[in-house]
Parts: structure tokens; sequence; C-alpha cells
């Protein structure tokens, strides 16, 4: 075995261990690298900030799981820190089941940290299963498909929601998914009701609603956490998402190191295989 | 007959929700908003299933002793125990409340180090497997290899350029594959809900025709 072919089968425990490191290092030693804002960040940005204050609410579809919580809360929280500093009223939703807690955790966070009061600036929505039934729902009225809040109280008992009947009413929805919510919230409600739609979405699926951008379906889209970065530094407020993009710059470059040297391991070892081939000949 | 109605219903409500989005009748609307009350109230359902689903899985690896049955014992008592959570405690969805800390720190943190998890084997699985071998696999991996160091502020530092050619594979190679791609999935989904409302495609029925 020559040395090419023992690097290729280098025990992936040493993998691991640098990518352990090279996450870990910029967390205690912030490179504070600049990050640049792209055409989708600002239009979503630019977006939000034309919602009139205090009047017609914001709603945020906060339709992530805890598997993508990393990547996604810092985008649910950028956003409530600049609907609530805007006074934008802000009502929060989720279609995923485990939302819920999640949804309760950015938008309480926020609103404690800003001095929102519940009912008057935001109010919860909760759950409700079944995707495109609720999207379109929606559409139509919303106390059908939501008669109370999370809470038990009644829409018509919520100061912010009154007049508030359907997609009509509402100058902007954003979902934050890491999962179909993101593309579902773009078929039923900005086809059939012409409901301005934003999303923020995880990395790898950030691809896949490029499309809906081109067209116009979506107005803005945050993808991952250079999204959420993006905002944070729109809004002044450096939290998690410009945090990590140190780690992530990292382990992006020991990702590409890897390849190449994975590729000359490889070319290395059958250049000299076919050496040998031929010397044995 | 147990045939028949099922197809008739299929083909009455498929139609009407296609034929509706034409007519703004105030009768045709009511009809529309009654139904969608009916379909979420059904898909409420799907939950239900899927809880007896799941039981009935792990109670029959655990009754047939089944050689990962410690895991079925641990599903199966993590959902007794949220469930129990969720229906006796007063207060359960308030902040603090034994379920949300259940959730905050046992649920969340292990689902984020499941994903997480992802950018280990990733970068294992590109060290090993991601080689220029052929001119497609080539392409593949210099685009792979400009997105990552694009979408990442130490690409704009290494060079202008870089942030410019990412926007470009976005915008114009993915975004071409992409359409292409929904248009299909698209004509395909319209052909098969043709096929289930004209009652060719009976699959859903189950039975096996």
């Amino acid at each position: 075995m020559n040395i090419f072919e023992r690097f290729m089968q280098i025990d992936r425990r040493w993998i691991f261990l640098a990518i352990g490191i090279v996450v870990i290092i910029p967390f205690f030693f912030p490179l504070g690298l600049p990050v640049t804002v792209t055409e989708p960040v600002q239009n979503l940005y630019d977006a939000l900030d034309e919602i009139p204050p205090n009047g017609q609410p914001l709603l945020l579809a906060i339709d992530y799981a805890p598997a993508t919580l990393p990547e996604l809360e810092p985008m649910s929280l950028a956003l409530l820190r600049h609907a609530f500093s805007n006074d934008i009223n802000v009502a929060v939703l989720t279609l995923h089941p485990a939302g819920y807690g999640l949804a309760e955790r950015a938008m309480n966070q926020v609103a404690e940290e800003m001095g929102q009061v519940y009912g008057e600036d935001y109010c919860f929505l909760g759950f409700r299963p079944g995707l495109s039934a609720v999207i379109l729902g929606l559409g139509v009225n919303i106390r059908n498909v939501y008669p109370e809040d999370a809470y038990g109280t009644s829409l018509n008992d919520i100061p912010m929601l009154d007049g508030i009947r359907n997609y009509d009413d509402i100058p902007l929805l954003i979902t934050l998914a890491g999962w179909s919510a993101a593309e579902a919230w773009v078929l039923y409600a900005h086809q059939p009701y012409g409901q301005d739609v934003g999303a923020g979405v995880t990395a790898v699926m950030a691809t896949d609603l490029y499309p809906f951008l081109d067209t116009g379906q979506l107005v803005g889209l945050l993808g991952g956490m250079r999204g959420a970065a993006e905002y944070e530094g729109l809004i002044n407020h450096p939290d998690a998402g410009v945090r990590g993009m140190d780690s992530q710059s990292a382990v992006h470059i020991l990702i590409i190191i890897l390849i190449v040297l994975g590729n000359i391991a490889y070319f290395g070892a059958r250049r000299k295989k076919r050496e040998m081939e031929r010397d044995a000949a | 007959m147990r045939r028949q109605f099922p197809l008739a219903l299929c083909f009455i409500a498929g139609l009407f929700m296609a034929v509706q989005y034409f007519i703004p009748h105030p009768t045709v609307q009511d009809m529309y908003e009654r139904l969608l009350i009916w379909l979420q109230t059904l898909l409420a359902f799907a939950f239900l299933l899927g809880t007896v689903s799941l039981v009935r899985l792990h109670y029959h690896k655990i009754r047939h002793r089944a050689d990962d049955r410690g895991y079925s014992w641990v599903t199966l008592l993590a959902l007794c125990l949220m469930i129990g959570l969720g229906f006796f405690h007063s207060a359960h969805h308030a902040q603090g409340s034994p379920f949300d800390k259940m959730f905050q720190n046992v649920q969340v943190p292990i689902e984020a180090t499941m994903f997480s998890l992802l950018a280990f084997y990733v970068a294992s699985a590109a060290f090993r497997a991601f080689r220029a071998r052929t001119l497609e696999s080539t392409l593949l991996l210099v685009a792979a290899c400009i997105v990552m160091l694009g979408r990442v502020p130490i690409g704009d530092m290494i060079h202008s350029s870089i942030p410019a050619a990412t926007r470009w594979i976005l915008e114009v190679p993915n975004l071409a594959a992409k359409r292409g791609i929904m248009i299909g999935v698209g004509l395909g989904m319209m052909a098969t809900s043709l096929k289930i409302i004209l009652g060719i495609e009976r699959a859903w029925m189950g039975g096996g025709d």
C-alpha cells in the first residue's frame, strides 16, 4: 500500500475531529468576517419595512422543527426584532406540530426583550394540522381555521386582529421552514389569493425556491444561516447568525481542502497502480 | 355499491374543487368554505392514525421479543410520558411546565444534534467519494466548491467574483434544472389527479386494483 492509498484509508474519526475543532474554535476566537447583503435578503427586509406601523399584521409562520432550529431560529428572532422595532403587529402561527414550542420560544423571547404586549402587538394562533387545507382556509376566513388563539382567547377579543378577516388584510406573510411548507404557502396562498409571501429556509432548501424568486412568487428569501446573518446585519443586531458565519466559513474551507486532498490521493494512487502494472508487464 | 359510492364521491368532490376556482358565486364559495373545514377535521385524524400505528408496531416488537425491543420500550414510554404531561397537567402549554421542559430540554437538543451530525458525515463522504472521475462529476465538484465558498463570507474575501459566480450557478443552471423538474412534477400531478377523479387510478381505495 503506497502513501496515497494509505491516505485514502484514513480513519474517518480524524475527519470528524478536524470538523469538530474548526466548528468550535471560531466561537472562542471570532474572526468577525464581514457579511455582505444579497438581493433576496434585501428584498425581504424592504417588504417588511414597508408595512405600516400599528396596522395590519405581519403573518409569521414558524414552520420549523427542532432539527433545523440552529439555522432557522436566528431568522425568526431577527424578523421579530425588525417588526417590533417598527411597531409592526405580528400574528404567529405554525403548521408543524413541533413548531408550537419553538414559535412560543422565539416570540416570547423577543417580545420580552422589546416590551411588547400580547394581543395588542403580537399574538400566537398556534398549530393546525392539514397543510394545504389550513393555508387555503386562511384565505377564506382566518376565524374558520383559528376561532381562538393558542391560549383559548377568541380572535374577536384580540385587539390587533380587529377587522382582520383573510389574506386581503395581511400585507406580508413570511414562512420559516425546513420542509416543503414554503412551497405550499406559495402554491396555496400566493397563487389563488395573491398574498405576498417571503420565506426563510435551510441552506440546502434554498436552491429549490429560486424559481419562485425569479417569477416574483416570493418577495424575498433567507437561505440558511447566511441569510440570517445578512438580516441581522440589516437590523444592526448581530446574533447567532453572524456568530455562526465564522464556523461555517471554516467548515466549508475544510471540506474543500478535504475534497482536493481526496482527489490528489485518488489520482496519485491510480498513477502508482498503473506504473506498477506497467513494470510488472 | 361498495366500490361505486367512493368512486362517485371522489369524482364529485374532485370536480367541484377544480371547478369552484372559476365560479365566484356565493353558494359555490360557501360550499368550498365548508369543504375546507371538513378537510381540516379529517386531516386531524391522521395524527390519531399515526399514533395508533406507532403503538401497534412497537407493541408487536415487544410482544414478539424482537432483538431491538429496547428501543420500542423507550419509544412507547416517551410517548406515554408526553401524552400524560400534555393531557393531565393543567397548564401544559405554559412556559416552564413539565411538558415544555421535556420539549425544550430533551427533544430540541436531541433533534438539533442529530441534524448537526450531517456536517461530519458530509465532510467524510466528500473526502472519500467526491472524485473528478468524469467530465460530469468534475463539473459537479467545481460547482459545489464555488457555491460552498460563495455562500460564506470568506468567499467574498478570497475574490469578489466568487459570490457572483455562485449567484450565476444558482440563478441560471440551477433555476433551469429546477424549472424543468417542477414542470414535469406539475404535469404528473395533473395527470394523476385526473386519473383519480375519473376513476382510472383506484389504488387509493385499497384492495390492490
